[in-house]
């Protein structure tokens, strides 16, 4: 069952009658929220200010929008002057462009100089679909979760996506923002909360959890609906939504390890040095148990449907399913 | 114009500055001996004549910035601050040493008024520029100016820069270029040939000046002047000697990253290159008795 206190949507486990929409778009509007609440926001696009959604920020502060034309390293750099003199800059491309070939600017001038840009990469994952491997990010969590001072941010639908751009907009630090392109279920509510660094049980109870599935981004509504029908099987699997890959939620993972004694990890990344490496590395020290990894495995995207992808590089619910069951034959 | 007394003034603060980078060189064992020599007029300029700055309030938000791209020359920043009073002079010998708030490339977070992390090259411009818009956006008249190398301008990232800047008519920016026509594998006109630079910059939209680097009323002049125009940012192209002052490694790009002990080896022995270097800034190369030699 879901947890109440998460308070997600009623028709959760019913995805064909939720809201489709893109996490993209709710960083669009908490961007506009962020910029009514502090004058010091502004927003930095790298030519593609309509895809990333900072249009209407744009248009309701012209003065605080700045186009950088296609130049992925001048946008970090740029952005990094405006947070050193006291701005709040949201830099915006894609995820492949930003972090991925502006890496060392945000290294040396964001992360080591510690001011607080806030990098926003959109279309992540291989959800982007038609556009094929070189647009397809894979790789940025993992090259934003090794750099120190850096906060790492999936979030799993629209309002989330809303809520961690308001999070990160008051946090003074640097931080990266992973959002998608495609549409996905909207089940999380204006009710459910959001903190950086805090993770959520979503569906089960720690009390008699057999299996904890750790998942971040667009899988968590998939594993949210695997956990559903594997109650059905008699198996019971608590779905923890891990949001912020760094600081990971130390106490939350340790817990819900403990009570299952068993992990599957899911995310739309890769597993090396993604979520799956991130939650190993916790586990492994504080309290090693079985762990299965849903996500992709040293390999590029490729053109299709977001379906089809899904199916492909088994992000799907059946290939959740059948990692639980893995993980269940090692405990 | 400046008077000859402040003229005189500023000549002696440079040889004491480049007294302290041979002497941090040498203690730190390691580091960029000719860039740091060749920038000394200007920092000295900067820090003693032409930023608006406070050295006991590093954070002064009236202050004017200096954002150093090319971070390897930081000895030259780190010597001429504390010559201008941000830290003791002695700890200038805590370079590149564990612990130390003088890292080998500067970070702003360790050490009061770097105002910026750099070392990587071709980003400094866009930092300043960042700077600089962000003063616009809020009316302020603070000054930015930004010293890069000749080198760096091989990086993508500084023309990205550049373009930005005067495509945004950054008037409030200063640039100034370390003209000394070496990098490490050898003269940059060799390496990656930036002639004809002047008209590269002007068709960028930005305003030319170029200047000799060791010349203090022409530095303090350009500067002026790059603060009357209005419509465009300024470059001021400074024609500097890689290792200004000891005239036997003057334009010598193997010093480019070499530390004094670690030099070639065509004049001095290796282990005499420190106390020979001091010898010769403090008798101004032969034309004094030195008053201080060891």
């Amino acid at each position: 069952m879901l947890n109440p206190i998460a308070k997600l949507n009623d028709k959760t486990l019913d995805p064909k009658s939720l809201d489709q929409k893109a996490t993209r778009d709710g960083f669009g509007i908490g961007l506009v929220e962020a910029g009514n609440l502090d004058e010091n926001v502004v927003a930095l696009s790298a030519d593609l200010k309509e895809s990333t959604r900072v249009e209407e920020f744009s248009k309701l502060f012209p003065n605080r929008f700045i186009e950088m034309g296609v130049a992925e390293q001048n946008l970090a750099t740029v952005a990094s002057g405006l947070a050193n003199y006291g701005k709040i800059p949201f830099i915006t491309s894609y995820a492949t462009f930003s972090p991925g070939r502006n890496w060392e600017q945000i290294r040396t001038t964001i992360a080591l100089n510690n001011v607080p840009v806030k990098i926003i990469g959109c279309h992540a994952g291989v959800s982007v679909g038609p556009d094929g491997a070189t647009h397809q990010a894979l790789e940025d969590v993992a090259i934003m979760r090794v750099m120190p001072n850096m906060t790492v941010i999936v979030p799993c639908d629209m309002n989330e996506a809303k809520r961690a751009t308001l999070a990160i907009a008051k946090s003074g630090k640097p931080a990266y923002l992973r959002l998608g392109r495609e549409k996905t279920a909207v089940f999380t509510t204006d009710e459910t909360q959001f903190e950086i660094g805090k993770s959520e049980i979503m569906f089960g109870d720690l009390a008699d959890a057999d299996i904890g599935i750790v998942a971040c981004g667009t899988l968590v509504h998939n594993a949210i609906l695997a956990a559903n029908e594997l109650a059905g099987e008699g198996i019971n699997a608590v779905v923890l939504n891990m949001a912020t890959i760094k600081p990971i939620d130390r106490e939350g993972l340790v817990d819900l390890a403990k009570s299952a004694g068993a992990i599957v990890t899911c995310e739309e990344h890769q597993i090396a040095g993604g979520l799956g490496g991130a939650v190993a590395e916790v586990l492994a020290e504080e309290h090693p148990v079985p762990i299965e990894f849903i996500g992709v495995r040293d390999q590029f995207g490729q053109s299709g449907t977001m379906a089809e992808l899904f199916n492909h590089y088994k992000l799907d619910v059946e290939s959740i399913k059948n990692a639980v069951r893995d993980a269940l034959k090692r405990k | 114009m400046l008077s000859d007394s402040q003229i005189k003034d500023l000549e002696l603060k440079a040889v004491a500055i480049r007294e302290s980078i041979i002497e941090m060189l040498v203690a730190a064992g390691s580091g960029h001996t000719a860039g740091p020599l060749g920038m000394t007029d200007i920092f000295t300029a900067m820090y003693f004549h032409i930023l608006n700055h406070d050295p006991k309030n590093p954070d002064w938000t009236e202050r004017d910035r200096l954002i150093l791209s090319n971070g390897h020359i930081v000895p030259v920043r780190y010597a001429t601050m504390a010559h201008a009073g941000y830290f003791p002079v002695p700890e200038l010998l805590t370079l590149r040493k564990f612990g130390s708030r003088l890292q080998g490339h500067p970070e702003r977070e360790k050490l009061p008024g770097l105002e910026n992390t750099s070392g990587p090259l071709g980003s400094g411009l866009s930092q300043a520029s960042g700077m600089a818009l962000g003063l616009r956006m809020d009316g302020r008249k603070n000054h930015i100016f930004c010293c890069m190398s000749d080198g760096e301008l091989d990086e993508g990232n500084s023309w990205e820069a550049i373009m930005f800047a005067g495509n945004n008519r950054l008037n409030n920016l200063t640039a100034i270029i370390d003209r000394n026509n070496i990098q490490i594998d050898g003269t940059t006109e060799t390496i990656m040939p930036l002639e004809p630079l002047a008209d590269k910059w002007r068709a960028f939209n930005w305003h030319v000046i170029e200047i000799d680097g060791h010349n203090f009323n022409e530095i303090v002049d350009a500067v002026n002047l790059a603060k009357t125009i209005v419509e465009k940012p300024t470059v001021i192209i400074a024609h500097t000697i890689p290792g200004k002052g000891i005239k036997e490694i003057e334009f010598d790009y193997r010093w480019h990253g070499a530390p004094p002990g670690a030099g070639p080896e065509d004049v001095w022995k290796k282990a005499e290159q420190g106390n020979e270097m001091l010898k010769e800034l403090r008798t101004l190369q032969g034309k004094i008795e030195g008053g201080h030699l060891d």
